[in-house]
């Protein structure tokens, strides 16, 4: 484990406080888009090249600006005369610190039952490449599917319908 | 500590972020934006998983993250195309007042 | 039956004659079921059935009687029976059956042929009624109930017939029903008849319990015959009478019932209301000669104990002297009543009463023979009476009242000559009118009677009054002057020549039954009759012979005298009314007994009915009323019971239901964020459990 986990692990949580933090919703979208980059970052850390570049070139190049737009289009940076948490937050953060509870019990409790091995995994894009179409060409083109079919969805969903023509 | 497990940690601790801002904050798309990081807080297990696990040869976890990733993006872009359509009938992003599902 | 010296053999084997005997009631009543299905119009069918009925049974009737007499002059009293048995309950039987007598086969004859000629009678008097299929419907059933009756060997069979005749009498008598008068006389005559059947049946049940059995005659065993009798004659009954009177008793209340005597006689006059050919076929000829005829089949339960000396009674029962004295009263009751009427069928109605009072004396006093022999010669005279009268009506338009008639001897000359024989063999004018002999017949057997002393005097006095009321009547029908409104005119063939053949007959058969050719005694006993003039010889006979006739020309006389060609007008009051009002009075207004029965019996029973009125619309409709109330108490409690209990049970449920649908239909806030709560919440116990269940 490297010693950049530490500050790289502060950067991305402080980057996902900040998005569900900040008043300003645009502030938010761009603090998200700091916990990707840090989480990016992180699976460069532990070896995992194309997914950290996969992950930035998706979620930072898309997602996020695909947020930011949404906010744009719904008039998302006017703040809301009420506040910006719900009038039953309070619950909420409950029960999302009783997940982290269980979550981290559960970490902690099978500490010694993890596998721990350090030996660096020597994978190419060579590699990669041909697992993906190899070993898990289905799930490729499934997923080739899926995304075809999200596209169309999602523009026929957000398409601004014209007045009085269908 | 070992490696993976702080590692764990931290994508407990990010999932737990991103569960309370999906159930506390007012915006729809704040929610999704919650939804995002649970899911990169997954993301980050797997890919932890797969470091530190037996087999690292195999690509499993790094083919599921792969996948995860693109069937994010996905879910985002449909998700985010029906806020819209949702700003657009009821002119509000506020899921207080999006409530037409009351039973 | 006791053997009688020199009297025939019995013969009780059935011929063949006697097993189609009862066709002869038979026919009629089939043919009166086929009228009843034809339609008004339909007369000549309706006439040729029921006269052909008829005349086939006159003939199968004629048979039979030809048969008995070839077993009479063959020295055999033929008595044939035909039984069967009908009801079997138990042990005991009903049996029903007829039987070929002389009694019989001779009732058969004279109710045939009468009744021919009177439904050829009818023909031309119910011309113009637009009823005339009905009539002969009820004719014919009429005619095939009383053949029933006289044919029967068994009490209930013949009390079956009785009946269908009571409701054929009542029947035709209200034949025009719409005439109130007419219904009301019917329902009189229904009535009145009923209260006699009522003791009628009480004998039939008293026989039938004691004896086991209402055939009369059945190879030793039937109810009239000897051991039967005997058994009857030693059962006690209240009031210190043996069973045998008793019983014999009941049965005369109902055969005084049917044959008008005091005091059941109110309906026969009122029932003239019916057309005349019924009142000359029932009211003379037959129906009430079938009480008479009925006292005459069960006349060894009326005798039953008393030994037969010489063909002759010994003694006489109780039975038999309660119908003497009953008959004789009633014969000069309805005489004096007779004497003050004006209508000319009603006239005749009151002479039928006392005829009848006759019969019963003459059965009483002298036996089967003498009262039958009256009966048949007065079936004859009184149906030549009747058609005669009803003749008078039709040539007159249809008028009924004396006083508007007279002189119509002139106008009506068959009439005239008919009626007058009629009239002369009632009143008993000797010698050449059967009515002397039958009537003579009966005044000898009052006279010798040892017994019982007092009928012959009031049989005597009745006599004198018959030819006095019947003078006057022909006095103011057929001579003095015409007081009618339109002139008469003489009636059709089709009905003068019936009364022709009636005449005839009236006249003849006073031969069957002189002193000097006992003919129809000897034919009923069963013995031998030889011609024998000295038959006029037997002591007391022509003293009493010449008595009679003196009695007939002092009535004759006396009428002659008072209304001779002198009848008055209609306006002008009765020659008695002037002379004796307050004799004429009581006997104009039928001596009271109307008025009488209203005052006591219908009194009472307006009076009971109006108890039972009451009783049942306070007492039995309260109590119902009661009860209903209580089920509509019964209804609104379970009416409360189900809105409030069930329906509101229910309804409360139902609120419940949704309220607690409502409660729970909050969790569906509508809002994602809570939904994902729920589910984050969830997930979280659901992986508590998973890592807490896999612990080492």
């Amino acid at each position: 484990m490297s010693i950049a986990f530490y500050p790289l692990a502060v950067l991305t949580l402080a980057g996902g406080l900040g998005a569900v933090l900040l008043k300003n919703t645009v502030h938010c979208a761009l603090a998200l888009s700091v916990a990707f980059a840090g989480l990016a970052l992180l699976f460069l850390t532990l070896d995992a090249q194309f997914a950290g570049f996969a992950q930035i070139l998706v979620y930072v190049g898309a997602v996020a600006i695909l947020v930011v737009f949404a906010i744009l289009l719904t008039k998302g940076s006017e703040t809301p005369e009420s506040g910006i948490f719900s009038h039953t937050w309070f619950v909420g953060l409950i029960i999302a610190a009783g997940v982290f509870a269980v979550l981290g019990w559960a970490v902690l409790q099978s500490v010694n039952a993890l596998p721990n091995e350090s030996a660096v995994p020597a994978i190419t894009v060579h590699d990669i490449g041909n697992a993906l179409v190899g070993r898990y060409v289905l799930p490729l083109e499934i997923v080739a599917l899926l995304l075809t079919a999200a596209t169309i969805g999602a523009v026929i969903v957000a398409l601004h319908e014209k007045e009085g023509a269908k | 500590m070992t490696p993976l497990a702080s590692y764990l940690l931290v994508a407990a601790l990010l999932f737990a972020i991103g569960l309370a801002g999906a159930l506390t904050r007012r915006n729809a798309i704040l929610v999704l934006i919650g939804i995002e990081l649970m899911l990169n807080a997954a993301n980050l297990n797997l890919i932890a998983f797969w470091r530190y696990g037996p087999h690292p040869e195999a690509l499993t976890g790094m083919m599921f993250a792969i996948f995860s990733i693109a069937v994010a993006a996905a879910e985002a872009a449909v998700g985010l195309g029906l806020v819209i359509a949702i700003y657009r009938s009821a002119h509000t992003t506020d899921l207080d007042q999006i409530n037409r599902m009351k039973g | 039956m006791i053997q009688e010296a020199n009297s025939f053999t019995p013969s009780v084997a059935a011929s063949s004659i006697t097993g189609i005997l009862w066709l002869i009631p038979a026919i009629p009543i089939v043919a009166s079921g086929l009228i009843a299905l034809l339609k008004q119009p339909r007369r000549r069918l309706a006439a040729t059935l029921s006269i052909g009925s008829l005349g086939l049974s006159l003939l199968i009737a004629f048979a039979a009687f030809a048969h008995v007499i070839a077993g009479w002059s063959q020295g055999i009293a033929v008595r044939e029976t035909v039984n069967f048995t009908w009801l079997q309950f138990g042990a005991s039987n009903v049996d029903l059956g007829w039987v070929l007598d002389p009694l019989s086969a001779i009732m058969a004859l004279m109710v045939c042929f009468v009744g021919l000629l009177i439904f050829i009678y009818s023909v031309g008097y119910m011309a113009h009624d637009e009823n005339f299929t009905r009539f002969f419907c009820f004719l014919s059933l009429f005619a095939g109930g009383m053949l029933g009756v006289v044919i029967s060997n068994s009490l209930l069979l013949l009390f079956m017939s009785w009946e269908i005749v009571g409701l054929t009498s009542y029947l035709l008598i209200g034949f025009w029903y719409h005439k109130p008068s007419a219904a009301a006389a019917a329902k009189k005559a229904f009535l009145t008849t009923r209260v006699g059947d009522v003791f009628f049946l009480l004998g039939i049940v008293w026989l039938f319990a004691q004896t086991g059995t209402l055939l009369f005659y059945n190879n030793g065993a039937g109810s009239l015959e000897a051991s039967s009798l005997a058994a009857l004659l030693t059962q006690h009954a209240a009031f210190g009478l043996t069973a045998a009177t008793a019983i014999a008793l009941l049965i005369f209340a109902g055969a005084a019932g049917k044959s008008g005597q005091l005091p059941l006689h109110v309906w026969l006059p009122d029932a003239m209301e019916g057309p005349t050919p019924v009142s000359a076929l029932i009211h003379a000829a037959t129906m009430v000669a079938a009480g008479v005829y009925l006292i005459a089949r069960v006349y060894p339960l009326m005798s039953a104990g008393v030994p037969m000396l010489n063909g002759e009674m010994s003694g006489t029962t109780t039975a038999l002297v309660v119908v003497t004295w009953v008959g004789a009263a009633t014969a000069v009751f309805a005489a004096l009543i007779a004497v003050a009427q004006n209508d000319i069928k009603r006239i005749l109605a009151y002479s039928t009463v006392s005829q009848l009072g006759y019969m019963m004396a003459g059965l009483g006093l002298g036996g089967v023979a003498v009262g039958m022999f009256h009966l048949i010669t007065h079936a004859f005279f009184k149906a030549l009476l009747f058609m005669g009268a009803g003749s008078v009506i039709h040539g007159c338009h249809d008028e009924q009242d004396i006083r508007r008639m007279g002189g119509l001897k002139a106008d009506m000359p068959v009439t005239f000559v008919t009626y007058s024989i009629g009239m002369l063999a009632l009143s008993g004018f000797p010698i050449f009118f059967s009515g002397f002999w039958s009537k003579d017949g009966i005044l000898e057997a009052a006279h010798n009677s040892a017994f019982i002393k007092g009928p012959f005097y009031l049989l005597v006095f009745g006599a004198l009054l018959t030819a006095f009321y019947m003078t006057r009547q022909v006095s103011y029908v057929f001579f003095g002057y015409w007081r009618g409104h339109h002139p008469a005119h003489e009636s059709p063939k089709v009905m003068t020549i019936p009364l022709a053949i009636l005449a005839f007959f009236a006249m003849a058969l006073g031969l069957i039954g002189t002193s000097a050719w006992p003919w129809f005694r000897a034919f009923l006993n069963g013995h031998a009759a030889p011609f024998d003039f000295h038959g006029f010889a037997e002591p007391g006979l022509l003293a009493l012979m010449a008595t009679s006739t003196i009695v007939v020309f002092l009535g004759i006389g006396f009428g002659w005298s008072l209304y001779g060609n002198k009848t008055p007008t209609a306006e002008e009051p009765d020659v008695l009314e002037k002379s004796v009002p307050w004799l004429w009075k009581p006997l104009h207004d039928r001596l009271y007994v109307d008025e009488f029965y209203g005052m006591t019996v219908i009194a009472f029973y307006y009076w009971w009915a109006r108890v039972a009125d009451w009783l049942d619309r306070r007492v039995w409709g309260g109590i119902v009323s009661g009860i209903a109330w209580l089920f509509g108490l019964w209804a609104q409690f379970n009416r409360l019971l189900d809105i409030n209990g069930v329906d509101g049970g229910f309804d409360k449920a139902c609120e419940e239901i949704s309220t607690s649908g409502g409660l729970l239909a909050r969790v569906q806030s509508g809002r994602v964020q809570s939904y994902l709560r729920i589910l984050a919440v969830g997930m979280v116990a659901l992986a508590a459990i998973l890592i807490w269940s896999s612990r080492p």
